[in-house]
This record gives structure tokens, sequence and C-alpha cells, in this order.
């Protein structure tokens, strides 16, 4: 009987390896993070082009990572894109009515983000809230497009 | 002519015969519920299918993440994106690597061994014998080793990507200069739980059903002879590998492919 | 050679009920049945008496191993049917079959037993299948069993450890484990040395009379069959080609039976497999094959 006690804690061990493995995966290789879920608030951008902008992007205000990018849909009253942003809850109440949001580029042709940058309104954005001041993503045709107008505009 | 068609029908329905037999084979043995008894069965099978099937799913899978590593290296340092190390080596892994390379494994080394066990019980009249007394034996012989292939395979798997990851780390971070904070910083940032490790998972679990059930039936349908025993093994890993391979590619397509 | 065969033992064990009369105890009517295209059994009838052990016996290949299969309820004839103690083997329902192989044993050519489970889990298998009883005894009626083949000191053993006649014996003392009323021999003497051959041949016979059993044994090793037992019946073709006392076969005048009977290369089963004239073949020296 002492083999099958044995051959029962080797089966065990494996079965334990497998899950420590998952959470293993879970954290480290994927980055989970515990956040209960008052921790956050929700804050809604309006984008003109969204650009290559995708969910669970990263939000940042001053380079480091303050939320992520819940959703994005299109906007049919606009006709443009809104972005649901979901930040830490440490910043609510934090951010001035005056915020701005931007679409950037991590690199030349890396991933997109959005940026925020607080502004001087005394007045503060509360949880639901919408950021009314906002810059799209660059998109390159346009930029081409540009720079051959005015150059044919010289 | 005719007698080729009439050859090629009579295939046909020899494979549609077949199938069959694998249907009502794995309804029967699957479905009901384990006795005591078949509880214990079944951490036997797992110390036999899932435990000593580590070696090799584990060592291979640190060979494939450092070869990863090595050969994703040169090719993003063209770029100077070697940064982007982390995340390639991961994303292989979880959604493709791990769970086909260690099904392939699995249906080499505990599949063939599988059909081969239940084959020689089947050509010694040892399933005949357990029928005669009054024994099941599609219930005390086949359902705990299928059981214990859908359980052993996914936790393999996960060995699998958590060694080549690391395998991964070692030679992209210790050996060939990456910044540790990228190769773990961008993996994290680009790895999705649901969408990358859990695919990859779902993919494994599909995986673990299909080789154990091939692996299984050809043992217990075949020709109970020395050679037909080793018909059978051939034809476990032959048709595993083919339908691991097969249904890798409808399941990419369904998970990854057609919406971005 | 069996003075330390422990008779009082075995007196516990028989079963004072059962009658010793002439009553069929299996019968087999009209059976057919067929494996693909190829016909097995195209009528085949017998009667197996209570209490006698009764040989099937035939060619090899003639389906001998078939025939225990569709009389032990594993396979299903096309027609015909079986009957044990008056019931029909394939009508049963899942429970009645179940009951019914708790009276039954059989021993395969192999001895088929469990390669998982030692030579004592072997025994008490069909013990803890059919029956709840407390574990001390499965453990006495197991190594009664083991004592009656004579193989009590081996039960630690691993099947694999075990010499082809002592697996053989352990598997006897399986079949034996729940008393059945019927046990099924499929070709035991099979590539046994003279010894074990011996040993079991003896077994068998005294298993027989001492528990009041019926024993079918199948075989086509005439002379150690005929020596134990009361009936036979000869099969070939797919039918019953002959039955008899073992002394009425001895002087059966068929060519068939006879040339079966004692062993006769020559005869109606021909020594030459089917081929062109001889002469014809080596003077054919310049034509090919």
């Amino acid at each position: 009987m002492k083999r099958s006690k044995m051959m029962e804690l080797g089966v065990g061990l494996f079965m334990l390896a497998g899950i420590l493995g998952l959470v293993f995966l879970g954290l480290r290789v994927s980055g989970l993070t515990f956040q209960a879920s008052g921790d956050t608030f929700r804050l809604e951008a309006n984008f003109a082009n969204i650009g290559g902008l995708k969910p669970r992007a990263r939000v940042t205000m001053a380079g480091v990572t303050v939320g992520r990018v819940s959703a994005i849909e299109l906007d049919t009253d606009w006709y443009d894109a809104r972005v649901i942003l979901e930040l830490d809850g440490d910043l609510e109440g934090r951010l001035s009515r005056d915020t701005t949001a931007a679409i950037l580029t991590a690199g030349l042709l890396g991933e997109q983000y959005i940026g925020i940058t607080v502004g001087g309104d005394p007045e503060t954005l509360a949880d639901g809230d919408t950021i009314r001041d906002t810059q799209s993503a660059v998109v390159l045709e346009e930029l081409i497009q540009q720079f051959l107008s005015n150059m044919i505009s010289d | 002519m005719i007698s080729r068609i009439a050859h090629l029908g009579r295939r046909g329905c020899e494979l549609l015969e077949a199938l069959g037999r694998a249907g009502i084979f794995m309804a029967q043995s699957a479905i009901g519920v384990p006795s005591r008894e078949g509880w214990y069965l079944w951490l036997r099978q797992m110390h036999f299918v899932g435990v000593l099937s580590l070696a090799i799913v584990l060592v291979s899978g640190l060979f494939i993440g450092m070869v990863l590593a090595l050969q994703g290296y040169t090719i993003l340092v063209d770029f100077g994106a070697e940064q982007a190390l982390g995340q390639m080596v991961a994303l292989s892994l979880l959604r493709e690597l791990a769970p086909v390379v260690a099904a392939l494994l699995f249906a080499g080394r505990a599949g063939s061994a599988l059909t081969a066990e239940i084959g020689l019980m089947k050509a010694t009249e040892q399933l005949t014998s357990m029928e005669m007394i009054g024994v099941d034996p599609l219930r005390r012989v086949v359902a705990p080793r299928l059981w214990a292939g859908f359980v052993a395979l996914p936790l393999l798997t996960i060995g699998f990507s958590v060694v080549g990851v690391y395998g991964g780390y070692l030679v992209g971070v210790e050996w060939l200069g990456v910044f540790e904070g990228s190769y773990w910083g961008n993996m994290q940032a680009s790895v999705d739980f649901v969408g990358d490790i859990g695919n990859g998972m779902v993919k494994s679990l599909v995986f673990a059903v299909v080789v154990t059930w091939i692996a299984v039936f050809q043992g217990y349908d075949l020709v109970p002879t020395s050679e037909g025993i080793s018909r059978a093994t051939t034809r476990t890993v032959v048709y595993s590998s083919l339908a691991v391979l097969g249904l890798d590619f409808v399941l990419t397509a369904m998970m990854f492919g057609g919406l971005s | 050679m069996f003075d330390n065969f422990s008779p009082p033992l075995l007196l516990t064990l028989k079963r004072v009920d059962q009658p010793m009369s002439d009553t069929p105890f299996v019968v087999v009517e009209d059976l057919h049945f067929s494996r693909g295209d190829k016909e097995i059994f195209r009528g085949v009838d017998l009667t197996i008496q209570r209490g006698r052990i009764t040989a099937i016996m035939g060619p090899s290949g003639t389906g001998k191993t078939t025939l225990l299969k569709l009389i032990g309820g594993q396979l299903s004839p096309d027609a015909g049917r079986v009957l044990i103690d008056g019931e029909d083997v394939h009508r049963q329902s899942r429970r009645a079959l179940f009951a019914m192989r708790r009276r039954m044993g059989m021993l395969f050519q192999s001895g088929a037993l469990f390669s998982d489970l030692s030579v004592f889990e072997n025994v008490a298998f069909p013990l803890r299948v059919h029956t709840d009883l407390p574990q001390a005894m499965i453990r006495d009626l197991v190594l009664m069993k083991l004592e009656a083949v004579g193989l009590r000191g081996a039960r630690s053993l691993m099947p694999s450890e075990l010499s082809g006649g002592m697996a053989r014996r352990v598997a006897l003392a399986r079949a034996m484990a729940l008393d059945p009323e019927l046990i099924l021999y499929d070709e035991p003497f099979v590539g046994q040395d003279p010894i074990s051959m011996g040993v079991l041949v003896q077994l068998i016979k005294r298993l027989n009379e001492a528990l009041g059993l019926t024993s079918i044994v199948v075989s086509h090793d005439i002379k150690e069959t005929l020596t134990i037992a009361d009936y036979v019946y000869v099969i070939a073709d797919g039918e019953v080609m002959a039955h008899g006392t073992p002394q009425s076969l001895d002087v059966d005048q068929d060519p068939r039976v006879s040339q079966f009977v004692h062993g006769e290369p020559d005869g109606p089963v021909p020594f030459h497999y089917p081929a062109v004239d001889f002469t014809t073949d080596i003077l054919n020296a310049g034509g090919g094959r």
C-alpha cells in the first residue's frame, strides 16, 4: 500500500504544479492584476479618429500607466469614436475638467495608447464624465497629404 | 474501373462504421458516475499518463522556448525590436506551440502506451474474462484512462508553457542581453489572460479529448494479434497527429483569425 | 499425488443440493453464427448434462472459442438459442445476466489474469464484484481457492512472475471463486509441459467430482481430454460431426471421426494442399514457375 501512497502524492503534486503554473502564467506572463471592482472609475472621451487604438490599451499620465481602455464604440450621435476609459480609483475627483486625452504611439511603429494631461480648471471630473479636449491619432496618410499639399503651395 | 469505385465505396463505408463504433464507444465509456474504486483507478492512470509524461514534455518545452528566443532575437534585432522578444515567445507558446506540441508528444508517448496496453489486454482476453465475471471493461479499464487523459494533457500544456517562457528568458535575457524588464513587461502588456492563455487551454482541452479518445479506441478495437497491436499503435500516433494539426487550424481560425 | 489436497476443505464447499442425476444443464438449440462472410455454425445442437464433464472437440479453426463465448452470452447468435438451467442466455436483462454470470466461471487459453493485479487480487476480484463480504472473509475464501489449486504460497506474486501452468491454475482458482455451477474451459491443455498438464487434468476431474460442477472443456488435445470427459461432441464444418462417450467415439466407423480421434495425418482432411500433379510440376523446368 505504500506504493499507492507515493503514487497519490505524485499525482497530487502534478496537479498542484499545474495549478501553480497556471497562476504563474496569469501573473507573470499575462500581467493579470488583482483589482477590486471599487478601485476604478469610468471616463469617456470622443475621438475623430482612433487610428490603431485597441481595447485594453494602456492609459498613461506623464508616462505612468493609470488605467486601461475598456471599450471602443461608434458614437451614433456625433459619428465619431467613443472610447471608455477605466482609471485608477485614486484619481477620481483629482482630474480637472479641462484634462486632455491624446492618442499616442509607443515608438515609431509601436502600439497606440492614450496619454492624459491635467489642466488648470478647479472643477474636477467625476465617475462617468466625458473628457472634452481630445486629440485624435496621427494618421500617416493625412500627414503625407498635408506635407505634399504644403510643398505644392510653396 | 467500376471495381475501383466499389472498393472506394466500401472503404468509405468501413470508415463510417469505424467512426460510428468510436462514437458509441466514447459515449458508453465517458458517461457515467465513477465509483469509489473508479477514483483510485483514475488516480493510477493519471500517474501513468500524466506524471510519467512530464519529463518529455518539460524538456521539450524548455528547448522550444530557448530556440524560439534564439531565432526570434536574430529576426527582431534587425528591426531594433528585440525588446518585443518576451511577448513573441509568450504568445507563440501560449497560443500555438504549447497546446500543439504537448499534444503531439502526448500522443506519441502516452497515446501509444494506452493503445498498446489496452490492445494487449484484449489480445490476452483479459477484457473478455472481465466481462464474463460481470464487470464492464468500458467502465473499469477505458473510462479511467479517458478521464486521466482529459485532465493530464491540459496540465502538461501549462507546464510546457511555463518552462518554455523560462527557457526564452534564459536565452533572451541571460545570454543575448535583452533587458529583463522589457522581456517581462512587454509580455505582460500584450498577453491577455482570457484571450491568449484561455484560448490556449481550450485548444489543449480539445486536443486532450481527441488524442485520448483515439488512443483508447484504437486499443479497444484492434485485431487481437501482435501485428494488430503494432498497427494500432502506429494508427494512434498518425491519426492523433493529423487530428491535432487539423483541429489546431480550425480552432486558430475561430479564435484568432476571423475577428480582430 | 493429491494426498495433500485437503479433502475436508473441499467437502465443505460441496453443494449438497445439486442432484447428480442426468438432467441437462446447458442446452444449445440449432445455433447459427457467422462472422463477416464466414459461416461458423450452421445448426449446432448440444446437450450438456449437469454434473458431468462434456468435451467439445474438433479441428482447430472451427470456432470452438466462439462457441464458448456464445454460451457465455458474450456473443449473440444469428439464430437458435442457448439455455442455461432453462433460461435463454441472450434474452436476459442486464441484471439477470449479471446474476447468471455469477454462476459461471470461464478459464481462458492464456489464463487471462489481470496483469495489474497480484495473484491474490485476481482471485478476489469476482468476490469483490459480486458480493459485499468483509475483507477477512474474502481473504479466507481466496486462500481456500488458492489452496485447492496448490498456489496459496504464490499469493503475492504478479501474473508476469508466474509460469504458464501456474497462471492457468490461478485462473482456475479465480474462475472458481464464486463456487459456480458451470465452468467453461477454453483449450486448457495447449502448450503445457507434461507435469502441468497432469496437474490440470487431475484438477479439472477432481473439482468436477467434489463440487458437483458442470464442466465444458473445449480442446483439441485428444489424449488428455478423452481421459476425463464423460461425453464428447466433435464439431467440424460448423456442425456436430459426432457425439458420444469416449469409448463409442474410439470405435466410430465414420472416417472423419476416425481420422480426428486417432490423429491420422491423411484422410478426409487431406495432407496435401491442393496443387497441380507432382510429375507435371517437376518436369516444368524451363517453363517458368
